[in-house]
């Protein structure tokens, strides 16, 4: 059986599993986070302590897609609401009662080093197995100069980084910011100024959308609206970007908590590949309830199982050298597309996609017979759509008239559209649009030649090019 | 002046309940997000009128309710009965690549009512050419789908168009002839009103039959649409057919949409097994006869209905007697009728009586469903018009006859088959009539 279980940030923080809430209304109150340990989380980030906030209503707003809820989700609440005591009697509750969790303190106050000093002490009394610094919060905090205000700017993230590190006797953990162009300049203020791992990534900045019966952005507070922040589904493959941006720079690379859109297993796996040692969850889990990590946890362990890890560390950061810039990519690869005409049921958006978005290589002439070549030689997908709409069609009535069409199985041949490999480039945008698993594949095709990446074959141009003595 | 309009009745409205009630607005964005949007649909290919199907079906997804039932109306005027009567287990959803996805077809039918009810609820009404651009005039006989089509089709066009019906409705067998729980002569009136409004000119309760009306017609308009349909029903050819209590689908089903009969009691034999026999077997069943017996001269295996009618049927509890023909009908003297029948066999592929089977059936109606007759006395008299068994001929892209001047489509010409035909028929008719209008000019 593999063990899941996770020893982080200096040795110093474990839990039972890797799986975090992130700081988050689902962690605004020890009742909530006891719930949690009980369903199956490893550790929760505590709802960011600080000065007490007055929060607006409304507070949250959501990107749908195609009858889905919440593919984004987006909210302008601040930081905690409740009492620094308050917070700090309830963690001292927790940790007395789950000492096998993790249980971290997210902070932020104002940007003095006394205030720091005092907060610090405070949660370490209070039995923090860890302290996270919430330099990331994009709305409301950033224009009092916290949060995203902080993060924003290297110089400040180091200074009080090292402030919290003058005090603190646990692991010390700095949020980032996504809202900045590259998330490594904090990410190395943050190692230089002594912190002991990482949390990325915080919400983006975002107007999830606008209604356009009232035409007031979402959320609406009172006839108006603020940016807020950005996460759910779809920003995982921003934060995955941002992750492996840290984790592949030595300047910036800590042990790492992994943010953004993790919902599943699948998810968190991807964050460990890597190189993430734990990953915090916060949208599903308002979305569904506590209850997803039962699946999360045996997900990865069944994973693990299949692959023979018997641990994180087994995996972790594997799929880090396979990151690398394009420039490094070899260009003689090359693959097609290949329909599998048992499995095709016949939709033709390949073929629209490949007309309309790609390279104009997906056929439908299985009838007329096989013609390879370029654009000119085939029929337009507009024309071929003129000619069904000007055929004749008629109910078939008569029993002996439905007899006649033997029905839609197989799907026709003329709805089983081919690839001309001659022209096809291997861009995988049919793979992608195809409904069917594993109906289109792309297939390699050896070309005899040698791998060869643009960096190789431009220097050899130069070289080519340098005057011979 | 307003399109004639049916009295409500709860009652029968409470019998007839819809067979499949509309999609709530939620349900229907979920339905219409589950649509692939196939290139070159198959499902538009297969429908007779080529609906842009997954165009209105994402413009209910988009939220675009209007935008989705123009797009219906684009082509089929009548696409809130066709959402309603179709067959489209053999047609759009029997064509959908879905059933080889995951077995379940896009409810398309459904979705399409969703449009369309959306586009009567706003009251709206279609727009037609701003100023009639031709002085083209045509007449449409017969008030049923395939006229309805070809004169809204002109309409649109700037062609003034005026439709003839024998009846003191119109729409046809939409109002009188479908099954009130598939579509309610209401429904029906709605949709011929709002052509009307486009500016199509009726005149009710004309039956256009003798020569004479057809050379008034001649000097009144240009050019002359037969969308006639079909002439009377069948007659079994036994004796005692006149025998008070027989009465033939299209009759009984007419007289309970409009109100004419509420209520049966006792047995009630329909003979045939199409769809009409179906529908008027349900319709006996609902209006309180018990039992409901339908009785076909061919087996199980035979029977023209669609196969969702039959299986329809059969939860309604209608009762089948395969191989049974009718020989003769007689009145038992107290208001009962005695239904003489005899078992047939296949014999070296033709269907004979068995001997001494005879059996006879006690009830109390008796129904006739084997099929309309084709009209035999307009047919007659259409002069220059190629006429086939009855049937006009009509080029099938067209509509054209053998006489310039005359067009038709639907039932009369291709022998009784579905509304979306006889719509898609109507409105190539329009198409070729304007084509030919504008070759002339030029």
């Amino acid at each position: 059986m593999p063990d899941i279980s996770v020893r982080n940030f200096a040795g110093a923080i474990h839990s039972p599993n890797p799986f975090w809430l992130a700081s988050a209304p689902p962690t605004n109150c020890g009742e909530q986070i006891m719930r949690a340990f009980d369903a199956g989380w490893g550790g929760a980030v505590w709802k960011t302590i600080g000065e007490p906030v007055t929060n607006v209503s409304s507070r949250y707003s959501a990107t749908d897609w195609n009858g889905q809820r919440i593919m984004g989700f987006n909210n302008i609440e601040l930081i905690s609401d409740r009492s620094v005591e308050t917070n700090l009697s309830e963690m001292a509750e927790v940790k007395k009662r789950y000492p096998r969790h993790a249980v971290i303190a997210s902070l932020m106050v104002e940007s003095t080093r006394e205030a720091w000093h005092e907060i610090v002490a405070r949660a370490d009394d209070a039995g923090a197995d860890g302290l996270e610094l919430n330099f990331g919060c994009p709305h409301g905090m950033s224009e009092r100069g916290m949060g995203s205000a902080v993060g924003q700017v290297p110089e400040y993230t180091e200074m009080i980084t090292a402030w919290v590190k003058e005090k603190a006797r646990t692991p010390v953990l700095v949020k980032l910011t996504p809202n900045i162009s590259d998330i490594r300049a904090v990410a190395r203020a943050a190692k230089r100024g002594g912190a002991d791992g990482l949390s990325a990534i915080n919400t983006i900045n975002s107007i999830t959308g606008i209604d356009l019966d009232t035409l007031v952005p979402r959320p609406n507070v009172d006839g108006k609206s603020s940016h807020g922040g950005y996460c759910g589904p779809a920003v995982r493959p921003i934060a995955l970007n941002m992750v492996q941006q840290i984790m592949s720079d030595p300047e910036s690379a800590l042990p790492l908590s992994g943010i953004g859109g993790i919902g599943s297993w699948r998810d968190a796996g991807e964050f460990f590949l890597l190189g993430c040692g734990t990953v915090q969850v916060c949208t599903a889990v308002m979305h569904y309830g506590y209850r997803i990590v039962e699946d999360m946890a045996e997900g990865l362990e069944n994973w693990m199982r299949s692959k023979g890890f018997n641990s994180i560390e087994d995996f972790r950061g594997l799929s880090l050298p396979r990151v690398t810039e394009w420039k490094h990519l070899n260009l003689n690869y090359k693959i097609v597309a290949h329909i599998d005409e048992q499995k095709c049921i016949g939709c033709d958006l390949c073929h629209i996609a490949c007309w309309d978005g790609a390279h104009q290589c997906i056929h439908l002439d299985r009838v007329s017979g096989p013609v390879n070549g370029p654009v000119e030689v085939h029929t337009i997908p507009a024309v071929r759509e003129a000619e069904s709409r000007a055929s004749i069609a008629v109910t078939p009535v008569m029993r002996k008239e439905r007899a006649a069409n033997p029905g839609l199985y197989p799907t026709p041949l003329e709805r089983i559209p081919r690839v001309d490999e001659t022209e096809c480039v291997g861009c995988n945008l049919c793979s992608l649009v195809c409904p069917v698993d594993e109906c289109i594949t792309m297939v390699r095709v050896d070309n005899g030649l040698a791998p060869e990446t643009w960096d190789e074959r431009s220097r050899g141009a130069a070289c080519a090019a340098e005057p011979k003595p | 002046m307003h399109t004639p309009t049916l009295p409500e009745d709860p009652q029968l409205g409470e019998r007839f309940s819809e067979l499949k009630p509309p999609l709530a607005t939620q349900a229907a964005v979920i339905e219409a997000d589950r649509c692939l949007n196939c290139f070159d649909a198959p499902c538009t290919a297969a429908c007779p009128t080529h609906i842009d199907v997954p165009g209105f079906i994402k413009r209910i997804a988009s939220g675009n309710l209007r935008g989705s039932a123009l797009r219906i109306l684009d082509v089929n005027i009548l696409g809130s009965s066709c959402a309603r009567v179709c067959p489209v287990d053999v047609l759009c959803e029997g064509a959908c690549v879905m059933l080889r996805h995951n077995r379940q077809p896009i409810q398309i039918g459904l979705l399409q009512r969703h449009a369309m009810d959306a586009f009567y609820a706003s009251g709206e009404i279609l727009s037609v050419a701003g100023s009639p651009r031709r002085s083209l005039r045509v007449a449409c006989i017969g008030g049923g789908p395939a006229s309805l089509a070809c004169a809204a089709e002109l309409q649109r066009r700037g062609v003034q168009a005026t439709i003839f019906e024998r009846r003191a409705l119109p729409g046809g067998l939409n109002t009188y002839g479908v099954a009130e729980y598939k579509l309610r002569a209401s429904d029906s009136l709605r949709e011929v009103e709002m052509i009307r409004r486009m500016g199509v000119s009726f005149r009710f309760e004309v039956s256009v039959d003798s020569a004479a009306q057809l050379e008034a017609l001649e000097s009144e308009f240009d050019t002359i649409f037969l969308g006639v349909g079909l002439g009377a029903m069948q007659r079994l050819g036994i004796p005692g057919e006149d025998t008070e209590g027989v009465m033939n689908a299209l009759e009984l089903i007419s007289s309970y949409k409009t109100g004419r009969i509420r209520e049966l009691h006792g047995t009630a034999v329909v003979v045939g097994a199409g769809n009409t026999a179906i529908d008027a077997a349900n319709a006996a069943r609902r209006l309180g006869a018990d039992p409901v017996y339908l009785l076909y001269r061919r087996g199980e295996s035979d029977i023209p209905a669609f196969d969702f009618e039959y299986e329809h049927a059969k939860q309604e509890g209608v009762q089948f007697l395969w191989r049974r023909q009718p020989l003769s009908i007689r009145s038992d003297g107290h208001g009962r009728l005695l239904l003489d029948t005899v078992q047939m066999h296949l014999v070296n592929n033709s269907l004979l009586p068995i001997p001494d089977s005879q059996f006879t059936i006690a009830c109390d109606l008796l129904v006739p469903a084997i099929g309309q007759s084709p009209l035999a006395q307009l047919v007659r008299e259409l002069r220059g018009v190629e006429v086939q068994e009855g049937r006009i001929v009509a080029e099938l892209s067209t509509g054209r006859t053998s006489n310039p001047r005359y067009y038709a489509a639907g039932d009369c010409v291709n022998g009784g088959r579905e509304v979306v035909d006889a719509v898609a028929g109507g409105r190539r008719a329009a198409l070729a009539i304007l084509e030919a209008a504008e070759a002339a000019h030029a």
